[in-house]
């Protein structure tokens, strides 16, 4: 039974996601401000002061910074991000196109994780201090010592370079490409995009494209999840419940998997919610490792060519993401744990 | 005389520990016998090795332990038992019961489908067998409206409630022989009162063998029909439970029993100054903790008068959530006064500023509850004793403060090097009394003490009570006492006050409270007190059955 | 009396070099928690000769593009000249990787030493006076500490630089965008342990005796919320040379000439690897993942050592020794999130 107290509670964490986005968003401008405006920024080598001042005229950045603040602001709310300066795309643009992507590589790296990361936490949990505990924490210790995109080197010299069975970049080969161009209507998501297309090469060719990005940013995330998964379990496998439950002759298996998982998995779900930002941070990178069209792609690029509009929108849209995953994860703890319940 | 097969048989148990400080002996050669229907106490203090004796017949002990001996449970010797054999024994020969009954719950489950599981576990039963059954056995321990509450969770239930139902997993499948561990320990006595009835009951009708782990020497009176008394790994003695009472055999058990409060209604006329003079004066006190959220806030007191005179003791008593350490807390400074008034040393606490009661707080004294966390860890006990008086400016550092910090450990017998020691190189005892030496540093006219001893085993509490009452009578401070042990408080106090949800129920001399209490609340509580003498409890039983004090 | 009767008394507390953080924990671990912390602390050891010797190892200078044969030339194999083969730049890969080294050092150092003072300073304010400056402070540490690390010191590298510098400009721009990325996680940590250790008994006896904020602050509370530091500068180094790693992989690093840094070495290989060429990246990928790996290693072994429910499956107070154990203040379980 839910009551009042469940729906108040989320109301309340709900609340808490505005707080959280403004500051991000708050920090993200003014910290972009600070080095100048943002045209100076991207084509001040380019174009002479006269044009540069008409330009900065125009696009309103000669006006007070608070002016400017509250305009962009209003802009956000609306949902309008402004164009990017280099190319004059709309940012809501780019952050949709180049969004599938991205969100597409999440998704695989996510499964790898989960499949990964939380069956060997547990396995570790129960095998602790003996040899197969040390060899997966030294696994996990190295997934996390490893930077995603040296992993992703490594992968790529053996399986594309040396062994030649993987795809060495990409999202997929210039025929799918063309195949899935030649849809009514695309979904972004090149896996859903392939099937559409009803051409089981499509679909092999997009999924082999996906196999090294996915392992990559995979491995990184499951040797953090098998981390916590195994230190929270450890820590209710001390609980008096559990040594109440076998006291009753429930079997050590059954111990780990069903007394001491599911206490555990409140703090492990909540600790997965913070690591969106490190899954966000590492797809950066490894979409520019695999040269994956995707928002972390885009943003190195922009970086590169100092389009700071287009960085503060995709920056922007990435803290209401992380916040709306948070709100999620709250949820879904507070779903596990019927104390919150009342 | 012929004897059936006893339902646990131990011989020459040896359980050594692997730690930090290398190789410890916990159990030392031990032999108990547990007959079928019989209640068998193991007493000791906290180290005497009773728990992992206890534990040891179902084989629950940490990896680190090494066990030798025999432990017979029925016909199967559990020391050499494989791992299957023993996940099949544990539920269904022995079980069970815990200390703490809101941890030996899983609070993610509910109490239904771990009653379910731990049958399953054994294979027995169907879906809804189990089931059935599980209403059942919370049916059997006093669980009103069973078929709806089994969907319940644990923190749906109150703290005497858990404890029933943990005893309802215990009993799930008919185990010969019952492990409690400090059953009642965390409960309250009136609830206490009930569980221990429980216990009875089930052993009268179904013949349960229970092995009871307590240090509590009311409970193995109400309860136990042979007492075992461990001592340092050993036991060093074994009788029937009346004449253990009667007539001790082994100087420890005898120093144990002496050692054990009784209420004896002990007459202490309090100072004559204490009439004209009041240093804790409240009337009307309400403290309200404010809810988080925007939720309702919790009152925790309301409508208390309460007065201590200048040289009086006053004994405050009441169950967890009367609100007893609230009270303590306010008249020190450490939780607001949210309505009434609130009096301490003549300062008003009702919006009181910090700064304003700051140079009060030197003819204050304060013991804390728990020794083990009082003392700043990383400071020497002299350190943490001169503190006040580097604070008041009565010493400009720990080092010149030191001969008055000698001066006051000596009071409290803790003479010699103690001084220099670091907290963790202290027992509990002696860092309780070295407690109340820094809350003596400024000679204070009021000192408050919460729980000092609830901490502490028998004969320890026993000094610290001894040296509390030295140091009242020789320095003349007041004192609000708080306990929940009467009696504790009837050997302290000049004067009672009883606190129940809140309010006060009753209050007035030690014999008047304790020897003919009017309110029906002090009844009850002084009735479900165990006291420490088999014939005496088995008759107060009887008065507290009267009283409607029992449950099932 | 003779004097020969004057033996010194035997000394019961253990000499106070035991009780220093790692020693102690040297002495305290067992099996293969001491296993991973020697493992650790040898690689780390290695690391840290190896930055502060680099000029007397390295066979080359980081920017030497030419030796007494003329130039090295681009993307050479591993030869006797040169030992792990020149970069795509023509440098000498071996030498770049000796002097990233001090560059990773320095960059650590000048991070944590920032993010140490005012994350502790921030943490003990807040978590000791509460109210609205405790609120809005974890307000925007959470939100700081939600966001990318990675975006963040990107963002915080271009205001310091303008993203390219030289090599005490990059060394601080790294360092300052690690550490604004590091205060949140100080903060609370430390501000965690400031609410534990308040709620404790010693505080409010402090207060009963009638103590000032700032006496209780600093004598009672705060030496008993650092327990926890050295673990969080051992996972914050790492990640201080993850993210300086980063930013030189995505091109925010420091400049070639100015000094040699593994990230923006990464950076330049990426092309290099799908034609085969493997030398100019595996080198430098391996040391960042070494020196993680060594540093990591032994925050782990500090993170279980601290934790009584990981360091050892005893059962607390039935002896002693396990009383004394189990008294031991627990780790904070806030830790699981640092990573």
């Amino acid at each position: 039974m839910r009551g009042g107290g469940f729906w108040r509670y989320l109301l309340v964490r709900f609340l808490l996601i505005i707080p959280t986005i403004f500051i991000l968003v708050t920090l993200v401008f003014f910290l972009m401000r600070l080095t100048g405006d943002p045209i100076t920024a991207s084509l001040g080598d380019r174009l002479t002061p006269d044009q540069l001042a008409q330009r900065i005229h125009d696009a309103g950045y000669d006006r007070p910074i608070l002016v400017q603040y509250l305009e962009y602001l209003g802009n956000v709310f609306t949902g309008n991000f402004g164009s990017s300066i280099t190319d004059g795309r709309p940012i809501s643009e780019i952050l949709f196109t180049y969004g599938s992507a991205t969100l597409e590589l999440v998704i695989y790296s996510l499964i790898v994780a989960f499949i990964v990361g939380i069956p060997l936490g547990m396995v570790a949990a129960y095998f602790r201090d003996r040899w197969g505990d040390a060899g997966l924490r030294v696994f996990a210790i190295l997934s996390y010592a490893t930077p995603v995109f040296f992993a992703g080197l490594v992968l790529k010299l053996i399986f594309s370079v040396w062994l030649k069975v993987l795809p060495v970049a990409g999202r997929a080969s210039t025929r799918t490409e063309i195949k899935i161009q030649g849809l009514d209507s695309q979904t972004g998501i090149y896996f859903i995009d392939a099937l559409r297309t009803g051409s089981s090469a499509a679909v092999a060719d997009v999924l082999a494209h996906a196999v090294l990005p996915a392992l990559t940013l995979g491995l990184l995330t499951a040797g953090v999840f098998l981390r916590l998964v195994r230190t929270n379990v450890i820590g209710t496998l001390s609980r008096d419940y559990v040594d109440a439950a076998r006291s009753r002759g429930v079997g050590e298996y059954r111990l780990v998997r069903k007394h001491a998982l599911k206490p555990a998995l409140v703090p492990i779900i909540t600790v997965i919610g913070l690591q969106i930002a490190l899954l966000l941070g590492g797809a950066v990178l490894t979409e520019t490792t695999f040269e994956w069209k995707g928002l972390g792609f885009q943003l190195a690029d922009y970086l590169a060519k100092r389009d700071f509009v287009a960085v503060q929108g995709i920056v922007a849209l990435l803290a209401v993401i992380v916040a709306v995953t948070n709100f999620i994860v709250d949820i879904v703890a507070a779903i596990l744990d019927p104390r919150v319940r009342y | 005389m012929a004897r059936t097969q006893p339902a646990v048989d131990i011989r020459d148990l040896r359980i050594t520990f692997d730690t930090d400080g290398g190789t410890v002996q916990a159990v030392r050669g031990v032999d108990l016998e547990v007959q079928p229907g019989e209640v068998l106490a193991i007493v000791g203090e906290s180290g005497s090795g009773k728990t992992v004796t206890a534990r040891s017949i179902l084989r629950l002990l940490p990896e680190t332990a090494t066990v030798k001996g025999a432990v017979m449970v029925g016909p199967e010797n559990v020391v050499t038992l494989d791992q299957r054999r023993l996940r099949q024994l544990r539920g269904t020969a022995a079980a069970m019961i815990f200390q703490e009954p809101s941890t030996a719950l899983n609070p993610v489950y509910t109490v239904g489908w771990q009653l379910a599981e731990g049958l399953r576990a054994h294979g027995k039963y169907t879906k809804k067998q189990a089931r059935a059954h599980a209403i059942e056995m919370l049916r059997r321990v006093g669980i009103p409206e069973p078929d709806r509450r089994v969907d319940d969770y644990p923190h749906q239930f109150s703290g005497g409630q858990k404890q029933r139902i943990v005893i309802a997993m215990a009993l799930a499948l008919d185990a010969s022989v019952l492990i409690a561990d400090e059953p009642t320990t965390a409960l309250d006595v009136t609830v206490q009162a009930e569980i221990l009835d429980l216990l009875r009951h089930l052993r009268d009708e179904f013949g349960t063998a229970i092995v009871l782990i307590t240090h509590n020497m009311g409970v193995v009176a109400d309860l136990a029909d042979r007492v075992a008394v461990m001592y340092q790994g050993e036991i060093v003695e074994t009788a029937p439970v009346r004449e253990l009472f009667a007539a001790p055999a082994h100087p420890y058990t005898r120093k144990l029993l002496a050692a054990v409060p009784r209420v004896e209604l002990v007459e202490r006329v309090a100072p004559p100054e204490a009439a004209t003079e009041a240093v804790v004066e409240a009337s009307g006190l309400e403290i309200e903790y404010p809810g988080r959220l925007g939720r309702k806030g919790f009152r925790a007191v309301h409508g208390v008068d309460l007065r201590v005179g200048a040289g009086e003791v006053v004994g405050l008593v009441g169950e967890s959530g009367s609100g007893k350490t609230t009270i303590g807390r306010a008249i020190a400074g450490l939780t607001a006064v949210t309505g009434g008034s609130l009096r301490v040393l003549g300062t008003e606490m009702r919006g009181v500023k910090e700064r304003e009661f700051r140079p009060k707080r030197r003819e204050l004294g304060f013991v804390f509850q728990d020794p083990a966390t009082s003392f700043n860890p990383l400071l020497t006990i002299a350190q943490c004793v001169a503190e006040p008086l580097v604070v008041h400016g009565v010493a400009s550092s720990p080092a010149d403060a030191r001969d008055r910090v000698d001066e006051l450990l000596d009071a409290v017998q803790l003479s010699g090097g103690y001084g220099d020691r670091f907290p963790h190189e202290l027992s509990g005892g002696q860092r309780q009394r070295a407690s109340l030496a820094r809350a003596l540093a400024l000679d204070p006219k009021l000192l408050i003490a919460d729980e000092p001893t609830s901490a502490l085993d028998v004969s320890v509490q026993a000094r610290v009570l001894e040296l509390f009452e030295e140091l009242q009578e020789r320095f003349g401070f007041a004192s609000l006492f708080i306990t929940h042990d009467l009696a504790v408080v009837d050997r302290i106090a000049h004067r009672v006050v009883v606190l129940h949800r809140g309010e006060i129920a009753e209050e007035g001399t030690a014999a008047e409270v304790l020897g003919a209490p009017r309110d029906p609340y002090t009844q009850r509580l002084l009735a479900s007190l165990p006291v420490p003498d088999p014939v005496e409890q088995a008759e107060r039983r009887a008065a507290f059955v009267a009283l409607g004090g029992s449950a099932s | 009396m003779s004097d020969t009767t004057s033996v010194p008394t035997v000394q019961v507390r253990p000499p106070w070099w035991h009780r220093l953080p790692i020693i102690q924990q040297l002495r305290q671990s067992v099996g293969l928690q001491r296993g991973m912390l020697v493992a650790g602390l040898v690689i780390t050891g290695i690391f840290v000769v190896v930055a502060i010797f680099a000029p007397l190892l390295a066979p080359y200078g980081f920017n030497q593009l030419r030796g007494p044969d003329g130039l090295f030339g681009a993307q050479q194999p591993p030869s006797a000249d040169h030992l792990l083969g020149t970069t795509v730049g023509g440098y000498d890969v071996l030498s770049r990787v000796i002097w990233g080294a001090q560059t990773a050092l320095l960059v650590i150092l000048v991070a944590i030493v920032l993010s140490v003072f005012l994350g502790i300073a921030l943490g003990l304010l807040s978590g000791y006076i509460g109210g609205w400056f405790d609120r809005i402070t974890i307000v925007i540490a959470d939100a700081i500490y939600a966001f990318p690390s990675l975006l963040l010191a990107i963002v915080a590298a271009i205001v310091i630089s303008g993203g390219q510098s030289s090599l005490w400009g990059g060394i601080f721009a790294a360092a300052v965008s690690i550490t604004v990325v590091f205060i949140p996680q100080y903060l609370r940590v430390v501000r965690a342990e400031v609410l534990r250790v308040k709620s404790e008994a010693f505080v409010e006896s402090a207060k009963v005796v009638g103590a000032s904020n700032a006496r209780i602050m600093f004598r009672h509370v705060l030496r008993n919320s650092t327990r926890t530091l050295p673990l969080i500068l051992t996972l914050n180094s790492s990640e201080a040379i993850l993210t300086l790693a980063g930013l030189g992989f995505l091109g925010f690093g420091i400049e070639p000439s100015a000094a040699a840094e593994w990230g923006y070495d990464l950076n330049k290989s990426l092309s290099d690897v799908t034609s085969g060429i493997w030398w100019t990246s595996i080198f430098p990928g391996l040391a960042i993942v070494l020196v993680v790996l060594g540093v990591t290693l032994i925050g782990e072994s500090l993170n279980d050592l601290a934790d009584p429910r990981l360091r050892a499956r005893r059962k607390p107070a039935e002896t002693p020794g396990q009383a004394v154990a189990a008294e031991q203040p627990a780790a904070r379980e806030e830790l699981g999130e640092v990573l």
